[in-house]
């Protein structure tokens, strides 16, 4: 039993070996005047501005207004894709109109139409929430419609012919049946929300952690600008952290069997 | 209704089936009556897949009728439950939750209790992939008879299985049907099954009904002379046809 803790905690320990030595080079290279802290600055620096920032309660503030902006777009945006994809998986008559054009309009990179965007919208609230909503629409659509289409054509023969129809069909077969494709598109496109946050809130802000970014930027603040980076990746592994738990407890009957 | 006309529990009147151009099945008529055992045999392509599925709901004669009791059947029918090839077990429910699916109103101890008639009550909770091929059609049993249908329509359910495992689900298929009594339609290409467990064997031919045998042999059913007799006489007439036909192509020539 002692055997099996060892390694269990070996386990947990040996992926933060090589992040632990990086940091350590860091700090040694930066207080060292390896690497002038002009370009990069202590590890130190940016631990005693994030703890400055916390008590004083802006960083907090910040968070939490990029988070709102950021999970706004991606419910407007992900929730129409989603019932796109559902109706073009389900129908051959809506897909056959509407595939097409948006797949046309996939194919423009999104974060290109920024000035376009601009003009239509300003540099206010709206504009970040359209570029988050447009980054976040096409993988949840591509892969919605994909799941659906997928499901094995048996499964839904039999479940007519065991009276499923319409509603019970749909919950019973169809939407279990499309779940772990859906929940990939939900990952990309939590990755794609928190991108086209960031360049969002450098078109303009007047809140949130691209406003502390750039903000820091006039003043040469280095640390802050690297805390803002740090704070960005955290948000992004927490929300492909939650997008996991949701693909382990809904998928249970892939997972438990791995 | 004429006055001669056969009216049996199940009544198939003159079925034609087009698939595309192909004529799959030829004013087939066929009267099974209720609680019968019956097997279609035949060989691949036949139609003996289709006319199961017709009966089914899942396809519509191109013309004749089908009737129940005297009553059409238009598409899928609550009385009607289908075993098919594969066990077509949802991966996302649970044993149990897999066996509701059948159920009209959802009852925890009938669905229970028939999942013990068919020897697996110790995976109620298991998810249906860690189970076996021939477990795994256990369940779709259970499913396709906790509601207990009036008809069970099996489409060559242990095909896939090895032949230990087949002979076992034979005699729980005999067992299950002798205690509840439904109407059971076979579709096999294995004689000696359609032997072990039908009434009534049917022979299909190109769409058409070649022979009709009834098998007056005691339940449960043994691998005995008598069994073999039937076996024997139907193979016959399967592999009767086939031969005229290879006799009819081949030209024997010897060079001695």
């Amino acid at each position: 039993m002692l055997l099996l803790k060892k390694s269990y905690v070996l386990n947990k320990i040996i992926p933060w070996i090589i992040p632990a030595i990086l940091l350590l080079f860091w700090q040694v290279a930066t207080s060292d005047g390896l690497v002038s802290n002009k370009i990069l600055p202590q590890p130190i620096k940016v631990i005693d501005i994030f703890i400055k920032l916390i008590s004083n309660g802006e960083l907090i503030r910040y968070i939490g207004a990029s988070t709102q902006r950021a999970f706004s777009g991606f419910i407007i945006g992900g929730g129409i894709g989603f019932l796109l994809g559902l109706a073009n998986g389900l129908s051959r008559t809506s897909a056959q109109f509407l595939d097409a054009s948006i797949q046309m309009i996939r194919n423009i990179p999104h974060l290109a139409l920024i000035p376009l965007l601009i003009l239509w919208f300003g540099i206010g609230e709206e504009i970040k929430l359209v570029l988050v909503s447009l980054g976040v629409f096409f993988p949840i659509y591509l892969n919605t419609f994909h799941g659906i289409r997928r499901i094995d054509t048996r499964l839904i023969e039999m479940g007519k012919v065991y009276g499923l129809h319409g509603a019970a069909l749909f919950w019973n077969i169809i939407l279990p049946g499309s779940l772990s494709s859906i929940l990939v598109g939900v990952r990309y496109g939590l990755g794609i929300m928190w991108l086209t946050l960031i360049v969002a809130e450098t078109v303009a802000a007047n809140s949130g952690i691209g406003y502390m970014a750039m903000n820091a930027r006039e003043f040469m603040q280095m640390d802050v600008i690297v805390l803002s980076i740090l704070v960005y990746a955290l948000l992004g592994k927490l929300s492909d952290s939650i997008a996991c738990y949701l693909e382990r407890k809904w998928l249970k009957w892939q997972t438990e069997k791995l | 209704m004429l006055i001669n006309e056969v009216q049996e529990y199940l009544n198939i009147e003159d079925v034609n089936k087009y698939f595309g151009e192909t004529k799959v099945l030829h004013g087939l008529t066929l009267h099974i009556k209720q609680g019968e055992f019956v097997a279609i045999v035949g060989r691949s392509g036949c139609g003996k897949s289709t006319l199961l599925r017709l009966i089914a709901g899942l396809e519509t004669p191109t013309n004749g009728s089908i009737k129940m009791q005297g009553e059409e059947l238009c598409g899928i029918n609550k009385k009607i439950r289908v075993l098919f090839q594969e066990a077509r077990l949802l991966p996302w429910k649970r044993v149990i939750d897999n066996v509701k699916l059948g159920m009209q109103k959802e009852n925890t101890s009938i669905a229970k209790q028939v999942i013990h008639d068919v020897g697996l009550e110790e995976h109620n909770d298991k998810w249906p992939d860690i189970l076996s091929g021939g477990q795994q059609q256990r369940v779709a049993l259970a499913r396709a008879l906790v509601a207990e249908p009036e008809v069970l329509l099996l489409d060559e359910p242990l095909g896939a299985l090895d032949a230990l495992t087949r002979i076992e689900m034979q005699q729980l298929i005999e067992k299950l049907w002798l205690a509840k009594k439904f109407t059971a339609i076979l579709v096999t290409h294995d004689v000696s099954e359609a032997v072990a467990l039908a009434s009534r064997v049917i022979f299909i031919d190109h769409g058409k009904i070649a022979m009709d045998i009834a098998i007056q042999l005691s339940r449960p059913r043994h691998r005995n002379n008598d069994f073999t007799y039937y076996e024997k006489k139907i193979l016959d007439q399967i592999m009767g046809n086939a031969e005229s036909v290879i006799e009819d192509t081949k030209k024997l020539e010897y060079a001695i």
